[in-house]
């Protein structure tokens, strides 16, 4: 793997204080959303982020997206820390990461037009040139003809306003691009196109995608590098190609053997041993050493105490990281 | 093929909606029955009229707007379409059940689910309503218990808001179940559920479905879900029914161009890229085209099928399987065929 990190996430926490207990000392309730995430991005990969609800991972996208401070850790983008002046991004680093968000029905102003919409950016970014030849541009790369900028978004398809989204996030020439659950409000038939048209733009324009989906079929297509995540935590990391062929982590396990498939071919990816079983714990009171200990059919006792650091899975590979006592962890409690 | 009556069979069935501005002409003269004991799926995309049929079915669309230009639903021999309020109250309450897609909104967050679960089995039939108030308990009880709740005592006394999402259509379940229905419906039930905790609750749903021998409906979207759980299924796009086949059959040799195109744009765990999908979009239901409804998307449409409204073909497979396809190109022998060589042995 070629070492050249655009972003750097390391040890991130986002705590959100949602209520107080207590009547004299009113002790905080926190959830831990994200609670000690470390990974980065080679410049040009698409590293996937695998979750269910409540795992932490659009807490990420909006941390790197400068919507929320974290609680502590950092972020640096090309070696710059992100929130060097708190909340206050300079607009230089805020037009190189860009997002497109889930549901493209509420993402756009329903009372501007596609040109209204392609515009607002642009007139932030380079206000001195020509928008309307820019605009024009935009629709080009997304191959929507320059009519398109006339329409509202509710004249346009969902696949459609997806990709108005999308060359909206394209318009201050960003180098990484946070794609949070894009093609889950889409239906399956066009869900393709909208595919296919961010992998083509991501090979001509050399982008970076952070890629959040709770659908694992779509993840296998798109992703180079894939992070699972559980309760604020990240379980696994691995190359895609790895993290499905051999899934280590019980939870990745369970996870891929809950999918409904398709064909035979793919059934027999699934590890059907494992079946999932009871409930995701309250972020508000989580389980004691390995969070997942409440669900994992392989737990031991020092499961339910110690919470596992990240491991790699062999010596061999460095690359695919795991976070469960099934595998060596440094301070020597061994296991086999 | 025996020749069973069907539990459901719904022939010739039009549903229009009077709206500003016109007439949308949402379901066009779907034919669509359910054996006794049988599970069928029905898939399609957003806005295919899936939900309406089921709601035609259980005549709850409000009309107006709704209207009913032509057809026939007979459920266990009776005409729906003209029953009386009282038949239709019974029917509800014994005849048929109904899983919604989001559990959070089929509950009343306001009552305890003890309330709301005593309620549907209370007026389920004239005689529960002679039930006391511990006999009433009981059977909320063993409604929670068959759907693997654990504490039910506990439950009963619970509101919706205190329960996960997986628990709530647990709950969902059982409530449909209670009324001992001769054919349950499932709209999406796993849907608004997390990946993990779908699986465990479509698992719930197959075997109680297979332990009761229940006939079963199931609407979705997700052609793996379908595949899973269902005998036969049957397709549907734009108001039409385009392709009904055994389950297994219509997965491994789909027919009608439109569910090609559908099985082609799920992408595989097996990876391999995605494909482009379906061009175009769904049409207009004010303006449908007057021939097959799928003509303008079609990779293999025909002058014909702008024209024309394809009739259902009968694709005999091998073991008397039956496959029915409305599509043009199944009309000539040569395809037919065509078709039978490249058949997949069962």
């Amino acid at each position: 793997m070629s070492d050249d990190v655009i972003l750097r996430i390391d040890n991130l926490r986002k705590h959100f204080i949602v209520g107080r207990k207590g009547i004299i000392k009113r002790e905080p309730i926190t959830v831990k959303a994200v609670d000690g995430v470390s990974f980065d991005l080679q410049r040009g990969e698409t590293f996937g982020i695998v979750g269910e609800s409540g795992s932490g991972k659009s807490t990420i996208a909006y941390i790197t997206m400068g919507m929320y401070l974290p609680t502590s850790g950092t972020i640096s983008f090309n070696g710059r820390d992100l929130f060097e002046r708190g909340d206050r991004r300079p607009l230089d680093l805020r037009k190189e990461i860009q997002i497109v968000f889930q549901d493209p029905g509420s993402s756009l102003n329903p009372r501007r037009t596609i040109r209204q919409i392609l515009d607002l950016p642009l007139s932030i970014d380079q206000p001195e040139k020509d928008r309307l030849t820019e605009i024009i541009r935009l629709l080009e790369m997304v191959d929507q003809p320059p009519e398109f900028m006339h329409k509202y978004p509710r004249q346009l398809s969902g696949g459609e306003r997806q990709i108005v989204a999308i060359a909206r996030a394209l318009a201050t020439n960003p180098s990484l691009m946070i794609l949070d659950e894009p093609t889950s409000a889409l239906d399956v038939s066009v869900q393709g196109k909208v595919i296919n048209l961010l992998i083509r733009l991501q090979r001509e324009l050399n982008l970076t995608y952070l890629f959040i989906t709770h659908d694992l079929s779509v993840m296998r297509n798109l992703a180079t590098r894939v992070a699972i995540m559980y309760l604020g935590r990240v379980a696994e990391v691995a190359e895609a190609e790895h993290f499905f062929e051999s899934p280590q982590h019980p939870y990745t396990q369970m996870l891929l053997s809950s999918i409904p498939v398709l064909t035979e071919a793919e059934e027999a990816l699934r590890p059907a041993q494992i079946r999932s079983t009871g409930e995701i714990p309250s972020p508000v009171d989580l389980p004691s050493g390995c969070s997942f200990h409440t669900r994992c059919p392989q737990v031991m006792d020092h499961c339910r105490h110690v919470d596992p650091l990240m491991v790699p899975i062999d010596v061999t590979d460095s690359d695919h990281i795991v976070r469960c006592h099934l595998f060596d962890q440094p301070n020597g409690q061994v296991q086999s | 093929m025996t020749q069973e009556t069907p539990l459901l069979d719904i022939r010739d069935l039009s549903v229009h909606f009077h709206v500003y501005g016109g007439v949308l002409k949402v379901l066009d003269r779907i034919n669509f029955h359910v054996l006794p004991g049988e599970r069928v799926g029905l898939v399609g995309e957003t806005g295919c009229g899936k939900t309406t049929t089921m709601k035609t079915i259980l005549r709850v669309l409000p009309s107006p707007p709704a209207n009913i230009p032509g057809g026939e639903i007979f459920f266990q021999e009776r005409d729906v379409l003209k029953m009386s309020q009282r038949e239709l109250v019974h029917m509800r309450g014994q005849g048929i059940s109904m899983i919604f897609q989001d559990p959070t909104a089929a509950l009343n967050p306001v009552f305890s689910i003890g309330q709301q679960l005593t309620a549907v089995i209370r007026y389920a039939s004239p005689e529960n309503r002679n039930l006391n108030k511990n006999q009433l308990r009981e059977r909320a009880l063993q409604a929670l218990r068959q759907v693997a709740l654990a504490d039910p005592e506990r439950l009963l006394d619970s509101y919706p808001v205190q329960l996960s999402g997986g628990m709530r259509q647990r709950v969902c379940i059982g409530m449909a179940l209670a009324t001992q229905p001769g054919l349950l419906i499932a709209d999406e039930p796993g849907t608004a559920l997390d990946v993990t905790i779908q699986d465990q609750v479509l698992r719930l749903l197959q075997n109680l479905v297979e332990q009761r021998g229940n006939s079963f409906i199931l609407i979705t979207h997700t052609l793996g879900i379908v595949r899973q759980m269902t005998d036969r299924v049957y397709v549907m796009y734009a108001g039409n029914m385009v392709e009904v086949a055994p389950t297994r059959r219509l997965f491994t040799n789909p027919l009608h161009p439109y569910t090609q195109g559908l099985m082609d744009a799920v992408p595989r765990l097996t990876g391999g890229g995605i494909s482009e999908g379906i061009p175009g979009r769904i049409p207009d239901y004010m303006d449908p085209p007057s021939g097959c409804r799928f003509s303008s998307r079609c990779p293999h449409a025909m002058p014909v099928c702008s024209r024309e409204k394809p009739p259902v073909f009968r694709v005999e497979g091998p073991a008397d399987e039956s496959h029915e396809v409305a599509c043009f190109l199944y009309d000539d022998a040569q395809k037919v065929s065509n078709y039978k060589a490249e058949a997949v042995p069962v």
